[in-house]
């Protein structure tokens, strides 16, 4: 035995040695394109993390490969733009942690030489790492936090593709809007109730001054502390203000408190809007059962896209083979999309020099339906914000979470208004 | 009339909050009672017993069969954590206990994500998930079980000390160490049994918590904080202490957030535990 792995060994650097020698008879290879990827491979959010790492890579594979799809940059055997260099990915740990964040963004600008920057998922890591791309004046592209005020800062070299917490909030008020034109439905009244931590106050700040510039009555604004073991104040102010709809940022252990609260109160709504988080961990319907049945949650993509761009179930089942058989997510689907912005912009900079992959990136124009998302078009704003970014919202039916707006990727018709608690 | 109705509902709910904080804080009140230490991991504890009634519960062992067996293992989880690390922790200068048993919750938390994930984890088939209706007033039917269980394990963690020989021995031990030592107790394993039972304790409110609770690695600081609070606030190793004081926690932080704000909530909390620490620094119902 010991002799066929020696010699499967010496075959296996055999190949390795002779390998570039080949190619560099042919002609000079194009120097590998560097991009500095900044995660929380480490920490609470390593398992995210570890998810967010592998749709990175396999975007990067795709880019560098020769399979092609409805999709920007792939399958050119690398960036075109640059004679086919190769785009190679170097990640950094942030394990979660601001301070971290901005010595792995560091890290790579001076150590690896990164031409642009990609990362960090928890926002407030972004808002380190990208401070630091900032100062040396390289691109940093975030494909996945949310907070609003990420793109607030006047930053010059920060494009976020994922839409933010205001444009989520935008997207129920859009959605009450079509129900009423599509289905004679008129709310009036809506109690906004958040927790007090950087997602939940951006949330609920938006859902509020959004709808209050709609016409709407916001009746309640319930912040509350997000590590509360009880609810019974919150639901007794949401009993007290009657409201119609009712719209929620919470985590799910407190988004678990307020459905007990609201069913043992038997307060009556016609609706719950969650802000993802809570309402879309796998917990949710474990444990509400039947309970769940008709609640609204904003998610930032679903596999139902499919019908819009066929490349979605391939993408998905390439990522499974790649991630432990676990599905394409709203993280993952965006952090793909990420890496594919980059190298659209690289392949149009015709350059690695970072002003000129800024100069691209200001001018990305990539239409919705050739990414997996489902949003209106990849197009940076001044502040560097996406302003063609949408949200799905989806219903939980019969135990499943259903997309149901958009109406062009939706896949049931809206159930209005929720059953009543069943005690 | 409304009012009055919501001021009612508001007060029954503060008092089973309260109950669900003394359950948590009985077995810290203990442990600190007896040995003068601080379990700073006593959050961890209780999160170990959570997935443990988790675990049991997916094997098909309900919550309330599951809770015996739960306190059980926590009671000998507690006898082997003092024998092999607090004991030692108790042979050093006063701040090894709280550097140690820190370390002890960080080590806790990590190797519990390690396992089981960040993810978050309700017991299958939950008991009593409805609604008891009085006159106007609604009380979930789990709140009310783990408001029982409270009163009868605080009963019996009482009567314990109170009635039995080796309660009586713990007492001694509480008053003056050295004393009990030449009286011919032996501390260490009254210290032990102490340590055991109030991981018992945490064990068999961690089992409760699973009726209405999700578990995952650092839900111990929800409840930790607070018992903390209650415990300092009713007189550090005060059993009846602990119980009137975390009455007032869940009564002031339900009314506080109703009538100040939800975000405010804890800030009645707090206040009554600084005028008590600066008016009574030995808490409520604590001596010395």
């Amino acid at each position: 035995m010991p002799n066929v792995s020696t010699r499967l060994c010496l075959a296996t650097a055999l190949a390795f040695a002779v390998a570039p020698s080949a190619a560099t008879r042919a002609a000079d290879p194009p120097a590998d394109i560097v991009i500095g990827s900044i995660l929380p491979l480490t920490g609470p959010s390593a398992q995210t993390g570890a998810g967010l790492k592998a749709a990175q890579e396999l975007a990067a594979d795709l880019v560098n490969g020769h399979v092609s799809y409805p999709l920007p940059a792939v399958g050119q055997n690398g960036i075109p733009g640059l004679g086919h260099a190769r785009i190679k990915l170097v990640f950094a740990d942030s394990q979660g942690k601001p301070d971290q964040a901005r010595a792995a963004a560091e890290e790579l600008i001076t150590q690896d030489h990164a031409v642009a920057l990609i990362g960090a998922y928890i926002s407030s890591t972004t808002a380190t790492a990208s401070q630091v791309a900032e100062r040396y004046g390289i691109p940093f592209l975030n494909p996945d936090s949310s907070a609003p005020s990420l793109t607030q800062r006047g930053l010059k070299w920060f494009f976020r593709a994922t839409p933010n917490d205001a444009t989520f909030a935008q997207n129920f008020y859009d959605f009450l809007a079509d129900l009423k034109t599509t289905k004679k439905i008129a709310i009036h009244k809506v109690a906004v109730v958040n927790e007090d931590g950087l997602f939940g106050t951006g949330s609920g700040d938006a859902e509020e001054s959004i709808g209050k510039s709609s016409g709407y009555d916001i009746v309640a604004r319930i912040p509350y502390p997000a590590t509360t073991t009880e609810v019974n104040a919150e639901v007794e102010k949401i009993k007290s203000a009657a409201p119609d709809v009712l719209m929620m940022s919470s985590y799910l252990p407190d988004a678990l408190l307020f459905m007990r609260g609201l069913k043992d109160q038997a307060v009556a709504v016609q609706s719950i809007f969650g802000q993802d988080a809570g309402f879309i961990d796998p917990g949710f319907i474990r444990t509400e059962g039947d309970d769940a049945e008709g609640v609204f949650t904003r998610e930032v993509f679903s596999l139902d896209i499919k019908q819009r761009n066929k490349s979605v179930p391939l993408i998905d089942q390439l990522f499974r083979a790649r991630f432990g058989g676990k599905p394409l997510d709203g993280n993952t689907a965006r952090d793909f999309t990420g890496v594919l912005v980059l190298a659209d912009a690289l392949d149009r900079a015709h350059s690695t020099d970072p002003a000129s992959i800024r100069a691209a990136l200001i001018k990305t124009n990539i239409p919705g339906n050739r990414t997996l998302m489902p949003w209106k078009s990849i197009h940076f704003d001044p502040s560097g914000q996406n302003d063609g970014g949408v949200g799905i919202i989806e219903q939980i039916q019969n135990g499943k979470y259903e997309t149901v707006w958009p109406f062009d990727v939706a896949v049931k018709a809206v159930v209005w208004p929720m059953p009543a608690w069943k005690h | 009339m409304e009012t009055l109705t919501t001021f009612a509902q508001l007060v029954a709910g503060g008092l089973l909050t309260g109950l669900v904080f003394a359950l948590v804080a009985l077995g810290l009140t203990l442990v600190y009672g007896v040995m003068d230490v601080v379990n700073f991991a006593h959050g961890e504890f209780l999160m170990l017993a959570m997935y443990a009634a988790l675990g049991l519960g997916l094997l098909g062992i309900d919550l309330f069969a599951g809770l015996p067996l739960v306190a059980a293992a926590l009671f000998l989880f507690g006898i082997v954590v003092y024998r092999v690390f607090v004991r030692r922790l108790l042979a050093g200068p006063p701040e090894a206990t709280v550097f140690g048993t820190f370390g002890l919750l960080v080590l806790l938390q990590g190797t519990a994500q390690a396992l089981f994930s960040s993810d978050y984890f309700s017991a299958p088939n939950r008991p009593l998930q409805g609604t008891v209706h009085l006159g106007p007033i609604a009380l979930e039917q789990s709140a009310l079980a783990e408001g029982f269980g409270a009163l009868v394990l605080t009963g019996l963690v009482y009567a314990f000390v109170e009635y039995t020989e080796s309660g009586r021995a713990m007492r001694a031990v509480a008053e003056d160490r050295i004393a009990a030592t030449l009286m011919g107790i032996n501390v260490q394993r009254i210290n032990a049994l102490a340590f055991g039972i109030g991981s018992a304790c945490v064990g068999a409110a961690g089992a409760l918590l699973m009726l209405s609770y999700p578990v995952y690695p650092t839900v111990g600081a929800q409840f930790a904080l607070t018992a903390f609070v209650v415990v300092a606030l009713g007189g550090f190793g005060s059993i009846e202490g602990a119980l009137i004081a975390a009455l007032l926690v869940g009564l002031l932080e339900v009314l506080g957030g109703f009538y100040l704000s939800p975000e405010l909530k804890m800030v009645p909390v707090y206040l009554a535990y600084l005028a008590v620490v600066l008016l009574r620094p030995q808490g409520l119902l604590g001596r010395r």
